[in-house]
């Protein structure tokens, strides 16, 4: 972690720090094996959002598209957080579930692994 | 300086001149013209040739391989340029801009005006600085020929792509939009990442990493696909600025060597700089891949077997020539190697899905297209990327197109979006992450990690679209975010200067395809003739944004008006 | 001042990787291409549209002489930069010949 630079102390701003966002932090999200969408998606949050209303509000509007989504059962999907399985209390916010600024949260869905055996 | 090698008179120094071998013409250029200072310290007058680490002996022994003198330089430019303009005028007074394959060919040129033309701005901003930095007369002049090569690029490509946007949108507002549209963002950041360097890692990364070992993967199979579709234009600003890249090649392969016989020191340090802009090139390049396979209607060859040729084959032979200084090929050269029969697929599906915050129209490849991507990939088109296709067709022909309304994640040092999948696993996103002084930070691939890593404190000050959105960076200043109906993501493609199904959206209806078609009688694509019917276009409606033409399909095209 | 190389480039031993030369295809490069083709017999020429690849193991030389025989006329063997579209190698060029070559380890 060594910049060579003109000034011995050179360091950029943070950009994306968390205070920049007015309050609300941003999330990463991907449904791994649906490469229908292309990327994992970035949104802003609240960090008091409650897990649970992330699944039921939140992520039916980012990938409801994809015809695998209603199949969905959540009892069974796998959450990753920063790519290591994790158990989340859906009732508690995504903050206490260790989601922070610009955390990485994925979700694998047993048995539904995209569309054509293509992970699409 | 030797006053005796001054001549006193210019009749005298005509018939010196004309004596002089080319050596010993480019000897003078590069020896006599330089001095040391008296009243100065040298490290006072080339402030910036130290901090690096670099370690120079003897800048004598910089020997620019064509000799190119003053001389020799402004004659042959200016023979070149004659040339193009006579071409340039002859398409513009023909109305060639219609004799081209079809207007999908066009939406490519989009690509090259919003990205292309800001990067050679940019690279001649860069060579001006190090044509003052480098202690050595040879490399400062090298530089700052370059520096108006790099500046002659920008205007040529300007001169010969504003004739299109007579007739075509989208290429209206190209430093605006590559100052602010989200995909543009990752050329930008390239060249401030190179400019915002020092100028021995500035030199190496872009003369070295990018010109020699990446641009011909541009000019070389993509200008001979510009000649292929019928874009005689465009094939010759191409071939006139590669001129110039062949030159400036020649100058990367030369300042290698430099480096590497100055001072073992040095080995490392380039080393690690070949590395990082090899990624860097290759990441940015990798947009390329989409124009090759996806966007020429008249198809030369796909861009693996283009990476085969140019990277496996000749890059192979160039680093097998530096091994002798203990230089090996760039890290992480395998997964292109790897990624080369997926990439053009992957921007394309990305491209296609945000196609409405595109600044080009998008297309799902016809059949006739999508059998010759077979051929092409036999090992991945039809098992991993066929069905996308067909089954986004069906949602077209249904009436319900998918799109992805979502801002993507990006990367932290490329700035694509994390778009990429496993090198050895096309079935799962490749995510890689970082943390730097408790902050989260992503990339898309183990070499733009391993970027990150290296200079943090250089990093986290990039300037990622998505982010900028989020934080209401993104609006122009009429902009009430509190007024009700506020829309972040329309107010921000204003912002970039886009609007969409003017200068992008779907190829279907798009007013391009319309306008071709009126104008030519002919399909606005060759390979899908009724993709382009015409359909209700409720952009159409939209007054365009100002400073842009009226695209709303005059019956005939426009013409220069009389004098 | 020291204006010639150490060794020059006729002697200089290569590897047999491939260096190439591309020009436009036009009227002028006609003959500059059939003389590189007739002074590198192991050259193989590629034509693309709006070009020309002359590709060679390990060296290719481009000589004045050739191709003045050829045109018909005096050439400057900078000219070429008129017509160059990208070349591999290593470079040398005098008044005479310009080679591209790759050293033998």
């Amino acid at each position: 972690m060594t910049v060579q630079a003109i000034s011995p102390d050179y360091h950029g701003s943070m950009k994306d720090s968390v205070e920049h966002f007015h309050g609300q932090q941003l999330l990463n999200i991907g449904w791994d094996q649906h490469l229908m969408f292309a990327t994992p998606l970035c949104i802003p949050v609240p960090p008091g959002m409650p897990f649970g209303a992330l699944v039921q509000q939140v992520l039916p509007g980012l990938y409801g598209q994809h015809p695998q989504f209603a199949q969905i059962d959540w009892a069974a999907t796998e959450w990753l957080r920063s790519g290591e399985r994790f158990t989340p209390a859906m009732d508690q916010s995504l903050a206490d579930n260790g989601l922070g600024h610009k955390a990485v949260l994925r979700f694998r869905t047993p048995g539904l692994a995209g569309l054509a055996g293509a992970a699409f | 300086m030797n006053p005796a090698t001054l001549t006193p008179t210019a009749e005298a120094a005509k018939t010196a001149a004309r004596k002089l071998s080319l050596k010993e013409n480019y000897a003078l250029l590069t020896r006599d013209l330089g001095w040391e200072p008296s009243y100065q310290k040298p490290e006072d007058v080339f402030r910036h040739a130290q901090f690096e680490g670099i370690k120079i002996h003897d800048w004598e022994q910089w020997e620019d391989p064509f000799r190119l003198t003053m001389d020799a330089y402004w004659k042959y430019q200016g023979e070149k340029e004659r040339k193009l303009y006579a071409i340039l005028d002859a398409f513009q007074q023909n109305n060639a801009q219609f004799n081209v394959s079809d207007v999908r060919y066009v939406q490519a040129l989009k690509l090259f005006i919003n990205g292309v033309v800001g990067m050679e701005y940019a690279s001649h901003r860069g060579f001006n600085i190090i044509g003052r930095e480098f202690p050595g007369t040879a490399a400062r002049i090298a530089a700052q020929m370059q520096a108006i090569d790099e500046l002659r690029h920008a205007q040529t490509q300007t001169h010969a792509l504003s004739h299109y946007s007579k007739y075509f949108a989208g290429m209206s507002e190209f430093p605006h939009q590559y100052d602010r549209t989200w995909y543009l963002s990752i050329p930008k950041s390239f060249f401030e990442d190179a400019v915002s360097s020092g100028p021995f890692e500035f030199v190496v990364g872009i003369c070295f990493a990018f010109e020699y070992v990446l641009t011909n993967l541009v000019f070389m199979p993509w200008m001979s696909g510009a000649a292929y579709n019928g874009d005689m234009s465009t094939v010759s600003f191409g071939f006139s600025a590669q001129s110039d890249e062949a030159r400036h090649m020649t100058l990367g392969i030369e300042v290698i060597k430099f480096l590497l016989e100055q001072d073992p020191a040095n080995v490392p340090i380039v080393q690690g700089w070949i590395d990082k802009w090899f990624w860097r090139g290759y990441r940015l390049l990798s947009l390329v891949a989409a124009m090759m396979d996806y966007m020429l209607p008249k198809r030369v060859m796909s861009w693996a077997e283009a990476w085969e040729i140019y990277y496996e084959q000749n890059g192979g032979a160039l680093f097998a020539d530096l091994a002798r200084y203990g230089i090996r090929p760039p890290r992480h050269a395998d997964v292109t190697v790897k990624e080369k029969a997926h990439v053009s697929h992957q921007l394309w599906s990305t491209f296609y899905q945000f196609r409405h915050a595109a600044g080009f129209a998008v297309w799902l490849p016809s059949q006739d297209e999508q059998q010759w991507l077979s051929a092409k990939y036999p090992d991945t088109f039809d098992r991993y990327y066929r069905p996308r296709y067909a089954h986004w067709a069906a949602l077209e022909a249904a009436g319900t197109p998918f799109a992805n309304a979502t801002l993507p994640q990006l990367c932290q040092v490329c700035q694509w979006p994390l778009l990429f999948t496993e090198p050895d696993d096309p079935t799962q996103i490749c995510y890689r992450e970082e943390s730097y002084l408790g902050e989260k930070f992503h990339c898309c691939s183990d070499g733009c990690r391993e970027i990150f890593a290296k200079e943090p404190q250089k990093y986290v000050h990039a300037h990622l679209p998505v982010h900028q959105i989020y934080q209401g960076s993104y609006f122009l200043p009429d902009v009430n975010p509190g007024a009700p109906g506020f829309n972040p993501l329309v107010e921000a493609l204003r912002y970039m200067g886009i609007t969409a199904g003017v200068d992008g959206g779907s190829f279907h209806g798009h007013v391009d395809a319309q306008n071709w078609e009126r104008w030519t009688q002919r399909p606005a694509s060759m390979h899908d003739p009724m993709q382009s019917a015409p359909q209700p276009t409720p952009q159409a409606a939209t007054p365009p944004p100002p400073h842009t033409p009226p695209h709303t399909a005059p019956q005939t095209p426009p013409q220069r008006q009389p004098a | 001042m020291t204006t010639t190389t150490a060794t020059p480039p006729a002697a200089v031993r290569t590897s047999q990787q491939p260096v190439f030369i591309a020009l436009q295809a036009n009227n002028d490069t006609l003959p500059i291409v059939q003389a590189i083709a007739a002074d590198n017999p192991l050259a193989v020429v590629d034509e693309l549209p709006g070009l020309v690849k002359l590709t060679a193991p390990g060296r290719l030389r481009v000589c004045r002489a050739s191709i003045e025989e050829a045109m018909g006329r005096a050439f400057d063997l900078r000219e070429v930069h008129i017509h160059l579209v990208s070349l591999s190698g290593e470079i040398d060029e005098t008044d005479d010949e310009f080679t591209l070559l790759w050293r033998a380890a």
